[in-house]
């Protein structure tokens, strides 16, 4: 198990590294330069450029800022904050910690909801229960985010004054519902969905009729037998999930006027704010690897027949 | 010997209602059952054994419906227990246990959490340690070795003899009367389903409890069943001890099923005889004997008219008239 581990890091390292690479890339062919503005002459940015590094060639860029990387220094704003480091920026003006609140509130959500549901309909499967939660499931997975957080804001926010129109830095309990709201309903939906689906198929299993030949009752055989059984789909959309939402949703942040990681990183793109773009990156990506490891562990504890490691070793 | 009547089913009709039609698959049955009785229910696969069994339990899944007749179970009239009062009724006073032991078990629970649950969700003051004991001993009576180290192993760390092992073991754990055994022994190799079937026959005679043993394997009845039912197309065709049946058979069905079934004392190259045709289409089924079609003495009258009804030859044997 501890070798386990260490070579999931080791190769999760490996993956950063890659994606630093390719995100580098990437962030590099999009034309424009941080330090266009209307009032900039070749000249400015030519002296910005050679200041932050900008004008060397491309690899000895990327080289610098992996050596730097694993120094632990993610390099400076160049633009948005300029001259703070960004490490500091993510983590200590509270950016990231924000996202992660409220994400791990709506994942909560999500999961405490979205879960039953699927039980739900799917025991009554066919029936009007069914129906209902499926057309609300599909428009909760089919509507995007910017129309339900507007509807939010509107309903909630103006028409009932319920909630907070902006949340801000999520100060109250208030605040946070909207949001909430906002982030957790599409992964609910789906989790409603996928829990639905594999909980139809666990409960035709043989081992459900023989719960049922115990004489249990209905709420256990759901519950333990059939629910444990299905949780291997939604445990896998579970991780990557979790990763996107606590590093912030960008329309929810935008809406409700929350200065979270995710409204910080869409305007480091426009703004071409490049260490920032590639430490938000790389934090959503170390977060997402994180996320499959913690999956992938968890499918171990639900389901003791299958092997992390090699096959036939526990 | 008298013993008192455990179960009596009174003409027992379950149809499935697809959107096809009506199914009949159980179509108007009757056996009584007495206790520490052997019961063996033979047919083919379709002739309605397992949804006969399925009722009795009350495990029968939507679309069907038991839609005439009656169960009776010491005394008590079964169907017309509340969903709650069915619940403890199964696994309790009657169990049942399954034809495939590689899927009947939970995969993510253990072998004693399943064990012990099956005896706690019917005994609310039954303490974790006593539930421990009693599996242990249930999984030692069943002969499975290193019980307390099997206990907390995973139904995929046991071999498909043992699961069904310990399926038995699942199943007496509450000392049922009735065990319902729906092809125990049909998905196991045969020299695990001799030791099954030797497991059972001895664990019957330390608890004297009563079994259906449902089964299309001739062999296997008269290994451990002292009455048989021989049913097709959902009809009970005939009834009688094993010796009855195996001797003298009477119906052209059973008289069939024996001659399709390859004999120890047979010269060999000896051709077996089948069957000849299929089983009929329960959706339609014919106005007369349901065997009729495929039947080598059919009269005219047999396709015409319902098949003849009970006739008693013995107190012990039933026989059905008209086709003898």
């Amino acid at each position: 198990m501890f070798g386990y581990i260490l070579k999931r890091i080791g190769v999760a390292f490996l993956t950063i590294l890659l994606i630093m690479v390719i995100t580098f890339l990437l962030m590099n062919a999009i034309p424009g330069s941080p330090f266009l503005t209307e009032k900039s002459t070749p000249e400015m940015i030519a002296r910005a450029n050679a200041k932050y590094g900008l004008d060397k060639p491309l690899i000895v860029q990327l080289g610098n800022y992996i050596l730097n990387y694993l120094k632990g220094d993610l390099g400076t704003s160049l633009k948005m904050q300029e001259g703070t480091a960004v490490t500091k920026i993510i983590f200590q003006e509270g950016k990231f910690a924000l996202s992660f609140r409220l994400g791990v509130c709506a994942v909560i959500v999500a999961v405490i909801i979205g879960i039953p549901l699927g039980c739900l309909a799917a025991y009554n499967r066919g029936k009007w229960i069914d129906s209902v939660l499926r057309v609300i499931t599909t428009l909760g997975v089919a509507v995007p985010s910017f129309v339900l957080c507007a509807l939010l804001l509107i309903f909630l926010g103006v028409k009932l004054n319920w909630v907070p129109v902006i949340s801000g830095s999520l100060g109250t309990f208030k605040s946070y519902i909207a949001p909430v709201l906002g982030l957790s309903f599409y992964p609910m939906c789906y989790i409603a969905k996928l829990t639905r689906t594999s909980m139809l198929d666990a409960i035709n299993q043989d081992y459900i009729r023989t719960a049922r030949a115990k004489g249990l009752k209905t709420r256990v055989i759901i519950f333990k037998h059939a629910l444990r059984n299905s949780m291997i789909p939604v445990i896998t959309y579970l991780g990557p999930m979790t990763a996107g939402i606590v590093t912030g949703g960008f329309v929810v942040e935008q809406t409700f006027q929350i200065p979270g990681l995710g409204k910080y990183f869409i305007s480091s793109i426009l703004n071409r704010d490049y260490p920032i773009i590639m430490a938000t990156t790389v934090v959503l990506a170390t977060l997402v690897i994180l996320m499959n490891l913690v999956v992938d562990i968890a499918y171990k504890l639900v389901d003791p027949r299958i092997s992390l490691t090699k096959k036939g070793e526990n | 010997m008298e013993s008192k009547k455990l179960l009596e089913i009174k003409d027992l009709k379950v149809s499935f209602y697809t959107p096809a039609g009506e199914v009949k698959a159980v179509d108007g049955i009757s056996y009584d059952l007495n206790e520490h009785e052997v019961m063996g229910i033979v047919g083919e696969s379709g002739s309605g054994k397992s949804v006969e069994a399925y009722s009795i339990i009350g495990l029968l899944q939507d679309p069907g419906k038991v839609i005439g007749g009656s169960i009776r179970f010491d005394g008590e009239d079964i169907l017309a227990y509340t969903p709650d009062q069915m619940r403890q009724f199964r696994g309790n006073k009657v169990s049942m246990i399954f034809q495939n032991p590689m899927t009947c078990l939970n995969p993510v629970y253990t072998i004693g959490d399943q064990l012990m649950e099956a005896l706690t969700c019917h005994n609310k003051n039954v303490s974790k340690k006593e539930a421990w004991d009693r599996a242990v001993e249930m999984l030692e009576l069943v002969g499975i070795n290193n019980a307390e180290k099997r206990m907390k192993q995973y139904p995929h760390e046991f071999s498909g003899g043992m699961r069904q092992r310990a399926m038995i073991a699942m199943a007496l754990i509450c000392s049922p009367k009735l065990l319902i055994a729906d092809e125990p022994t049909t998905a196991l190799d045969v020299t695990i389903q001799a030791q099954i079937l030797e497991l059972m026959k001895d664990i019957q005679k330390k608890t004297g409890m009563a079994i259906v043993f449902i089964t299309h394997n001739l062999g296997v009845v008269a290994e451990v069943c002292d009455r048989v039912s021989v049913m097709y197309a959902g009809h009970i065709v005939e009834q009688g001890s094993v010796s009855d049946i195996f001797y003298r058979p009477a119906h052209p069905y059973t008289k069939g099923l024996l001659r399709s079934m390859p004999r120890v004392d047979e010269l060999e190259h000896e051709r077996l005889i089948p069957i000849e045709g299929t089983p009929v289409d329960l959706l339609d089924p014919p106005a007369g004997c349901a065997f009729g079609p495929r039947c080598e003495h059919c009269m005219k009258v047999c396709l015409k008219k319902p098949r003849p009804l009970w006739r008693w030859e013995t107190t012990a044997i039933l026989r059905p008239a008209g086709c003898t």
